[in-house]
């Protein structure tokens, strides 16, 4: 029943949009009218934006209509091609989860444990994240050379941090009482960690994953720009960017795939989470 | 007094260091606790009920004087698991069942698998919470909870149980039946109770000596023999005796 409701607002949404995004050209875009018709179907809106031409904001229909054309003559639909393209990107940033989260989780931990180790280091985690991507990319292809592993390691430097700080967060959430319920059986540090604070911690941890599967997947995106990777989704944005005036379609084609890719994760950890906190009597988002 | 299994000497206990302010939460605190007994420590709030069985439970280290809990140091007996706690909240870890909390202390004295299933199933029995193993805590009433949280200090076959208000939370009502469940309890596993409370009904009750202490700096003011029969059941709330004692130690408290 949520889930119905929740579906049903998301396409209201979408459709929304969309009549926003026609309506605009309605008003402001380029004149059309349908081939060869006898009613002389056509439309000539009384201004004219710039934006809302058919170059800078293309016609949902020929968005639609751009993806079951080759993209390069003679080659398969665009469809196809993209598909390929969001399989490669999307196993990048998945790699590139794991990393981080792996790091994320283990600077959490250690963190939570070493007070000295967070104050030292703290810092530097939080410096990091204010060097933008754009500047990182580069350099981490330069040290690794370019190949998947490079933009897994960049998709992974957008992961980690919110892993880190939530991890953190939720080790120290327990009750001071529960802890002291656990050293009243003399539990040891590994036990604390183990079956009250990790589990505690595993809701906080949850809602970094989320944040990092979709940032993960503009890391690997972007990642794809210098390593000069043609398969994936960054390499296809790229490519159509350059050829935007033939087709400006594809580049909108390309960019609601990559938008699709990054909810697929996100779905796929929500359900994930499902699995891992049930029985919990959690406060729905 | 012969042998006992709480041996209070001299314990002080100053909280907020060298420099700033400090707080005397405990002062001259002496007391012999024998096995089996039911002490009840009852006082004015903040008069250092809770640091006081924090310190016999070892959570807490007092800055003066000497604890010995079976003739070893708390750290030792912490160590060897003597200690059973109930807090005022039921501290139900939330990801598991009700029978996964009772069986956390076995699980981490690495009792196998089928003997800490056994054994808490028992346990929930002797609560009277059978059938709802397989419930998490949040599907159960406050009362309910606090149950839960007993079985699992009992897991252990603790020495000594402590607990810290542990009724505080619930209504009349379920407050005495808990008391009643609570008599029965003691009397089947013949553990040794440090029981906090703000209840002079609840202290007449149940204990067999109750410890009034007074508002800070905490000092013992005079400890009450309860010397109404064994065993006790809801007819002894009727007694004149019951009556009597409960009216001492309220003019004791009265002057703490
Ligand atoms: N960790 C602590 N640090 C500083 N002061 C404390 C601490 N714990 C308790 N106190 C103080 O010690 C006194 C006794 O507290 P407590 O034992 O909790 O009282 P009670 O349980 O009788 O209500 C109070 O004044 C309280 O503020
Ligand atoms: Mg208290």
């Amino acid at each position: 029943m949520k889930q119905l409701r929740q579906i049903i607002s998301i396409l209201i949404l979408l459709l929304l949009l969309a009549v926003v995004w026609e309506g605009i050209k309605w008003i402001g875009g380029d004149p059309w009218r349908v081939e060869n018709n006898p009613f002389g179907i056509e439309h000539n809106p009384p201004w004219r934006f710039k934006v809302a031409s058919d170059l800078n904001l293309p016609h949902l229909w020929d968005i639609g209509a751009s993806f079951s054309k080759p993209s390069r003559r003679n080659g398969p639909p665009l469809i196809s091609v993209l598909i390929q393209a969001a399989f490669f990107t999307f196993r990048e940033a998945v790699i590139g989860f794991f990393f981080g989260a792996f790091l994320g989780l283990l600077l959490g931990i250690l963190f939570a444990h070493f007070d000295l180790l967070e104050r030292g280091c703290m810092p530097y985690v939080v410096a990091s994240q204010t060097v933008p991507i754009l500047a990182i990319a580069p350099m981490v292809i330069i040290w690794l050379k370019a190949g998947w592993v490079s933009v897994a390691v960049i998709a992974a430097y957008l992961t980690f941090f919110p892993v880190t700080i939530n991890t953190l967060r939720g080790l120290r959430s327990p009750d001071p009482r529960a802890l002291e319920l656990m050293r009243s059986y003399a539990a040891s540090k590994w036990a604390v960690l183990w079956k009250l604070r990790l589990p505690a911690a595993l809701p906080y941890i949850f809602t970094a994953f989320k944040i990092s599967a979709t940032a993960s997947v503009v890391g690997a995106i972007i990642g794809e720009l210098p390593s000069g990777i043609r398969d994936g989704l960054g390499g296809a944005i790229l490519n159509f960017n350059q050829y935007y005036i033939s087709g400006p379609g594809r580049l909108w084609a390309a960019i609601i795939i990559s938008a699709l890719v990054g909810m697929a994760f996100y779905l796929i950890v929500t359900l994930a989470e499902r699995v891992a906190l049930r029985g919990r009597n959690l406060v729905e988002e | 007094m012969g042998e006992s299994i709480v041996t209070l000497s001299k314990i002080g206990m100053v909280f907020g260091g060298s420099s700033g302010s400090q707080t005397v939460a405990l002062q001259d605190i002496d007391l012999r606790i024998a096995p089996g007994e039911f002490i009840s420590l009852i006082g004015p709030s903040g008069c250092g009920k809770s640091t006081l069985l924090r310190v016999v439970g070892d959570l807490l280290t007092p800055t003066s004087g000497q604890v010995q809990v079976n003739g070893k140091s708390t750290h030792q007996a912490r160590l060897d698991q003597d200690y059973g706690m109930v807090f005022q909240a039921p501290v139900l870890f939330e990801w598991r069942t009700i029978l996964k909390n009772v069986m956390l202390p076995l699980e981490l004295r690495g009792v196998p698998q089928n003997q800490q299933r056994e054994r808490a199933r028992e346990l929930l029995n002797m609560v009277e919470l059978t059938g709802f193993e397989n419930h998490y805590p949040w599907q159960l009433s406050g009362g309910m909870q606090q149950r839960a949280s007993i079985a699992r200090a009992l897991a252990i076959q603790p020495k000594l149980l402590l607990m810290d208000e542990p009724f505080g939370a619930l209504d009349e009502m379920t407050r005495e039946r808990m008391n009643m469940e609570l008599l029965n309890i003691w009397r089947q596993t013949q553990t040794t109770v440090i029981f906090v409370t703000h209840s002079i009904a609840e202290a007449v009750f149940l204990s067999t000596r109750i410890v009034v202490m007074s508002a800070r700096p905490g000092r013992i003011l005079h400890i009450t023999d309860v010397d109404l029969p064994q065993p006790r059941g809801e007819q002894s709330r009727a007694e004149t005796r019951y009556f009597e004692i409960e009216n001492a130690v309220r003019e004791w408290l009265r002057k703490a």
